[in-house]
């Protein structure tokens, strides 16, 4: 993926940071990012971020599981191999419950995980760039991507009039990590826009 | 930015002025540090139980089940008796985890990340069990449900041993994934700090690259609440089909239908007892009291007496309802096997009472739910009783059966038994000592996250007319309109 130039800004406080973004995104710079050390409840939407769609996925994955449990048992003992257990019936629903939501479960959570991991791009041996080492300690950090429009001269010395405490430009490689190529299709390794 | 409302009248949950820096400071310094001199002589005792553990079993899979010492009546014994206790032990850490995240509880952050490790290494353990009492181990895979060259003879989708293998398997795989993706982020602040390049290395493999990016983390809350969700229900259904395992049979004393209830609160009950043992001795070693708090301590210390005693209730309920539904086979069992303290293993059924039922009501008391040394031995005779408990329940059941000429032997372990059960002990005391050594036992990223609500120098002091007493409040409240 193409390297980017970006702005970074630490913040120490919360409510800080919270008031930065409002100003950032009013100023109508590009916002890649923020990096925090904790959840703060509320940052995803004063960004703009959507709403996250995991729990559908899971939902889906669940009934899945529901369904692939019911339907593999009542065909193994209805039709494959009915199996005469003391003269009870083949098609006995009440006594897979428990291996049907087992399953359910198993689906659901399984699923859902190996999603998150996916949509965030987590694996082991997966290196990504950070642009503060301490955004999982005690910083808040923020990043603007700068466009070709961007003076990030500029963009800096906004950010420190915001409150941030240390602010720097750093170029990066960030993105998708299972494509060779980014939209520019340029080379992975491209280094070239690098200043 | 929303804030919780949290009331006046709670205490801190985090002790001391602590800024977000001195949370992972705290947290991370166990792990930078090398191992204490206490920490490797633990960590070897356990090795070596583990070693006679593992030397129990190959016995028992070279020479047979014969090795122990099951006859014709008890052919389950320590065993079984083993595994419902390790897996009841394991229920606490998904309480606290999952029920206790879904009640919106602050207090479970501090202790999160230690019980759910808790309830994996407990879940490994009761494992074991099933699996070696197979005998011919190597067929074990014969449970899995897969089109095979025997008929295809499927497994029997009916039975209540066949729930177990999957309620077992797919508890133990939902307890590592929330337990796991929880660390994602905490060991990501441990990589950005490491100096050691094989730290650095190692926590950076562990972490899976996290960053800590919003997106990320609105993703991570929906996953931790989804599986919550999930785990709450599934921590029920474990226990409740563990006791199917008995309450489905037509044996007198296992045919109740009380058990599911009462197995899960006595699962609740052991694992808190087992939770209090094991963060007791951390939170000292590791210098951990700012955030394993005497509160802590004071809340589970409730959940102990009150699951201990609907635990109570429960035997009574089922002396109460042998003598209402006038079996004369329902009777033998419990008021000859079990309640008469001369009948031969009467002693054990007593032992249960009194660990489980009449000393947990001490911790009425508040003094005595705040005094750590109290805890401590009470955590300890809580979990003997536990044992008991499901000794007594397998045992006294089917020690007399229907035929008085096979009455006649009296069931106790061999030292492979006991051997193999120490043998669990080791393994779950290694995996808990190399967890405390390489991974952080407090959850970093909860607690920063609850620190400016509930930390001691962010949380608003109660103001003077708070702090009175309401009859105090009223009486001032009534001369002020007049």
């Amino acid at each position: 993926m193409a390297v980017k130039k970006f702005v970074v800004g630490c913040f120490e406080e919360e409510e800080v940071l919270f008031n930065a973004v409002k100003k950032v995104r009013k100023a109508g710079y590009k916002l890649h990012d923020v990096y925090t050390p904790m959840p703060i409840h509320g940052l995803d939407t004063a960004m703009g971020l959507r709403d996250t769609s995991l729990h559908t996925a899971g939902f889906v994955y669940g009934i899945s599981g529901t369904t692939i449990a019911l339907s593999s048992i009542t065909w193994i003992f209805t039709t494959d191999w009915p199996l005469n257990i003391g003269g009870k019936p083949h098609f006995a629903v009440p006594a897979w419950v428990p291996i049907t939501f087992e399953f359910t479960v198993l689906c659901a959570a399984v699923g859902m995980v190996l999603t998150f991991c996916y949509l965030c791009q987590l694996a082991p041996f997966v290196k990504k760039h950070h642009f503060h080492a301490r955004a999982t300690d005690d910083k808040f950090v923020m990043v603007i991507e700068c466009t070709d429009k961007t003076n990030d001269v500029e963009v800096s010395a906004f950010l420190s009039g915001l409150g941030a405490t240390e602010v720097n430009v750093q170029h990066a490689e960030t993105g998708w990590w299972l494509g060779r190529y980014d939209k520019e299709r340029k080379l992975y390794a491209d280094k070239t826009v690098t200043a | 930015m929303a804030a919780k409302y949290e009331s006046l009248v709670r205490n801190p949950l985090v002790d001391g002025a602590k800024t977000y820096h001195d949370v992972t400071e705290d947290i991370v310094r166990p792990i930078e540090a090398p191992p204490s001199r206490a920490w490797w002589i633990g960590f070897i005792i356990s090795v070596v139980l583990l070693l006679f553990g593992v030397y129990s079993i190959y016995r028992e899979v070279t020479y047979g089940v014969g090795q122990w010492n099951l006859n014709k009546t008890v052919g389950w014994g320590w065993d079984i008796t083993n595994f419902v206790w390790w897996v009841g032990i394991g229920h606490a850490g998904t309480l606290i985890s999952a029920i206790l995240l879904l009640f919106r509880q602050g207090w479970r952050t501090g202790v999160n990340r230690a019980a759910e490790a808790m309830t994996i290494f407990a879940v490994m353990c009761a494992g074991q069990f099933p699996i070696w009492h197979m005998g011919r181990v190597w067929m074990a895979f014969f449970v899995l449900p897969y089109p095979n060259t025997r008929g295809p003879l499927w497994v029997n989708f009916n039975s209540p041993l066949l729930w177990d293998v999957f309620a077992i398997s797919t508890y133990f795989t939902v307890s590592l994934l929330f337990w796991y993706s929880g660390l994602l982020p905490d060991l990501a602040t441990i990589r950005d700090r490491a100096k050691l390049k094989w730290r650095k290395h190692m926590y950076g493999v562990l972490s899976f690259g996290w960053t800590g990016s919003t997106k990320h983390w609105q993703r991570h809350e929906s996953l931790s609440l989804v599986l919550a969700g999930l785990s709450t229900p599934l921590v029920l259904s474990v226990h409740t089909i563990v006791s199917f395992d008995f309450a489905t049979s037509v044996i007198p004393g296992w045919h109740t239908t009380i058990f599911p209830p009462y197995f899960v609160a006595g699962a609740i009950f052991s694992g808190f007892a087992m939770v209090q043992t094991l963060l007791l001795v951390t939170r000292k070693v590791l210098k951990l009291e700012d955030y394993i708090t005497m509160e802590h301590i004071e809340v589970m210390n409730k959940v102990i007496v009150l699951t201990g005693s609907i635990v109570g209730i429960a035997y009574l309920t089922e002396l109460f309802i042998s003598w209402y539904g006038a079996n004369k086979y329902e009777n033998w069992a419990f008021f000859q096997n079990r309640l008469n303290l001369f009948s031969p293993y009467g002693w054990s059924y007593w032992l249960m009472m009194g660990c489980n039922v009449i000393s947990p009501q001490i911790f009425w008391f508040r003094k005595m739910r705040r005094n750590i040394v109290v805890t401590f031995f009470m955590s300890v005779i809580v979990n003997i009783g536990m044992w008991f408990e499901r000794f007594v329940i397998i045992v006294t059941s089917i020690y007399r059966d229907y035929i008085p000429s096979s009455w006649t032997t009296y069931y106790r372990p061999t030292v492979w038994e006991v051997g193999f059960y120490m043998g669990t002990f080791g393994l779950f005391f290694t995996c808990y000592f190399l967890f405390s050594k390489f991974f952080p036992v407090i959850a970093i990223a909860e607690i920063k996250h609850i620190l400016k609500r509930s930390g001691e120098n962010y949380k608003k002091k109660m103001v003077d007319v708070d702090a009175k007493e309401a009859d105090e409040y009223f009486h001032e409240t009534q001369h002020a309109h007049h």
